[in-house]
């Protein structure tokens, strides 16, 4: 399974190995020091950041940064803190989440099980859309739902995660569903039992992982979203992420910036949460994409 | 084949029903049409009417009057445009090497059976979990000219450290590689540990059976078998230089001045808040026009290489 020397250690190989362990732990700590610069600056007050640095300790335990940033601080015009924004982003999240999901596995069905004419080249069509530059689409998109009448709404939001989202809940079923053999489903086909039955019967019970590892792709694009949130929402159902940008870059007064790192944590949660509780699902997501399944 | 196992399958139930017998022909592709009607109208209609708009004058809403290429002439005698471009240049350059030279380094050393390998690999990736605009604002803080980084190394006794790069016209950029960087160099080092775990332990074997030494082995054998790898990460990596728009709106605002400006964010400004509707459309024109030629070479060997198997 791995692949290190297996010789003897000598000498050389203990010095190596102290390098080794030295080099990867002194990158853990580049990696995790702007996460605990943001921890250890919401924490602090105004005067504290003003006299610290970066990596002083907060003198107590202080959270009225986080309370500010949570139900108080501006963004833009409004005063509401973050709070009403991360509701919309999960207005907008499970709803994209769960319909591109839905419709990703059965497109991954048809494309791997019951394949028609033109079935393939419609996979190829549909994978563009997991490349194109989204700038490409923004004009035309923001007169459509303008002609639907649901611009500057949840609506429209989550009709636009859907449409650009199924070109990869698409990808990763159809590469799932691959693996499963075809003489199975024909089998089934000729005790009669019909596309659906078939997929409820043969194909859900075996897609749990993929399941998992789609719909935690998809939530964490949609939530970390922001060229679709600030194209296409209004004042009131801005997504978490152009919320957290209004803030930081509403000046009245002095710069806050232990609110600013408060709101920003805020911002990252949920996806933070899900990453540590599933982050081998989350691996394999970010893989799927990049290696043939 | 088709139509065989659908009768087949119709004639096996109940019989007298022949509605289930074209239903059960026709679901696959009713099942297929939102998705395909979506992808024609959202995908390859948008991008036919931002062509359209981008040979028109269109300024705050679109109208249809055609100019030719003359969008595209300004676009490119207009100087936060070329700004935009060298910046997209220098930044994915560097982003994609540097992303590269890191995942690669970092996957090789994780891979010597090294103790809490998951802890350390669950600290190397986080950053691509949580959004640009998060990673903009943490490092808009840490790189803060007067109380950033510069501040504390002043504090630890270097009097003279100077680190504005965030005020800096000309190193301004180099900043967005940094937070680029930090977000995305765990993702190219999964990718690679990935392939690492996948390389056949038996050449690993015979390798090192002929006296190779780890170097080598590394060298001559393992690294060269992930090209395949490479590809991926450098395929990836630079649609996300391409596409990067939310760094810059958190990061620098495309400031100071117009300076750290990418094509995105010069696209959404003219679009959307400039009220240059056929200049933006050009811009967008040409960014597509950079991920497809990546794309099509990509996507190309990717489809031959499935026709081997």
């Amino acid at each position: 399974m791995s692949n290190a020397a297996k010789r003897q250690t000598s000498t050389l190989d203990k010095v190596l190995r102290v390098v080794l362990y030295a080099a990867l732990l002194a990158m853990a700590a580049v990696y995790l020091a702007p996460f605990i610069v943001m921890l250890l600056t919401s924490l602090k007050d105004v005067e504290e950041i003003r006299s610290g640095t970066l990596l002083s300790l907060p003198g107590s335990l202080n959270f009225d940064a986080w309370s500010k940033a949570w139900s108080g601080a501006c963004t833009g015009s409004q005063c509401e803190g973050m709070a009403p924004y991360f509701l919309n982003s999960f207005q907008i999240v499970l709803p994209a989440v769960a319909i591109s999901t839905l419709l990703g596995a059965l497109n991954g069905y048809v494309i791997s099980h019951w394949k028609f004419k033109g079935s393939d080249v419609f996979f190829a069509a549909l994978l563009v859309g997991c490349f194109i530059p989204f700038q490409v689409i923004l004009l035309p998109m923001a007169r459509t739902l303008g002609w639907l009448g649901i611009a500057n709404t949840t609506t429209g939001l989550v009709m636009v995660h859907v449409v650009y989202g199924v070109a990869f809940t698409t990808l990763f079923f159809r590469n799932f569903y691959q693996s499963i053999p075809v003489e199975l489903v024909k089998a089934a086909r000729l005790d009669g039992a019909g596309f659906f039955t078939i997929f409820y019967r043969i194909i859900l019970p075996v897609s749990t992982p993929i399941i998992v590892v789609t719909v935690i792709w998809q939530f964490t694009q949609i939530w970390n979203d922001f060229l679709f949130g600030v194209a296409f929402s209004g004042f009131d159902t801005q997504p978490v992420t152009v919320a957290l940008n209004n803030l930081v870059n509403t000046s009245f007064g002095g710069k806050e910036y232990n609110v600013d790192m408060a709101a920003a944590i805020i911002a990252a949660l949920p996806t933070l949460v899900v990453y540590i509780l599933a982050g081998k699902y989350f691996v394999r997501g970010l893989t799927a994409g990049a290696v043939k399944g | 084949m088709n139509n065989n196992a659908a009768k087949a399958g119709s004639g096996a139930t109940q019989a007298g029903r022949p509605a289930r017998l074209s239903l059960a022909d026709w679901m696959p592709k009713i099942v297929m049409a939102p998705t395909a009607v979506a992808a024609i109208v959202c995908i390859y209609g948008y991008m036919i009417w931002t062509a359209v708009l981008s040979f028109t004058n269109s300024r705050m809403l679109p109208t249809y009057n055609f100019v030719g290429l003359d969008q595209y002439e300004r676009l490119f005698m207009n100087d936060r445009w070329l700004v935009a471009l060298s910046n997209l240049g220098v930044f994915g350059g560097l982003f994609i090497l540097t992303c590269l030279f890191l995942g690669v380094m970092l996957a090789i050393f994780l891979d010597q059976k090294i103790r809490a390998e998951g802890a350390i690999r669950t600290i190397y990736l986080y950053p691509m979990a949580i959004s640009f605009i998060v990673t903009g604002t943490a490092w808009k803080w840490l790189l803060n000219p007067t109380n950033g980084i510069e501040k504390m190394m002043i504090e630890l006794g270097f009097e003279d450290f100077r680190f504005n790069w965030l005020s800096d016209p000309d190193m301004v950029v180099y900043c967005l590689v940094i937070a680029a960087v930090w977000q995305a160099s765990g993702f190219v080092m999964a990718l690679f540990l990935a392939g690492l775990r996948g390389v056949d332990s038996e050449m690993i074997k015979a390798a090192q059976l002929d006296g190779a030494s780890i170097f080598t082995t590394y060298r001559r054998i393992i690294l060269p078998s992930l090209k395949p790898v490479f590809f991926s990460a450098l395929v990836i990596l630079s649609h996300i230089a391409i596409k990067s728009f939310d760094l810059v709106a958190a990061l620098t605002n495309g400031g100071p001045g117009y300076s750290s400006d990418l094509p995105a964010n010069f696209m959404y400004a003219h679009a959307f808040t400039r009220s240059q509707i056929g200049l933006g459309a050009a811009s967008a024109m040409v960014m597509l026009g950079c991920v497809l030629a990546i794309l099509i070479p990509y996507l190309y060997s990717e489809l031959r290489g499935e026709r081997h198997e």
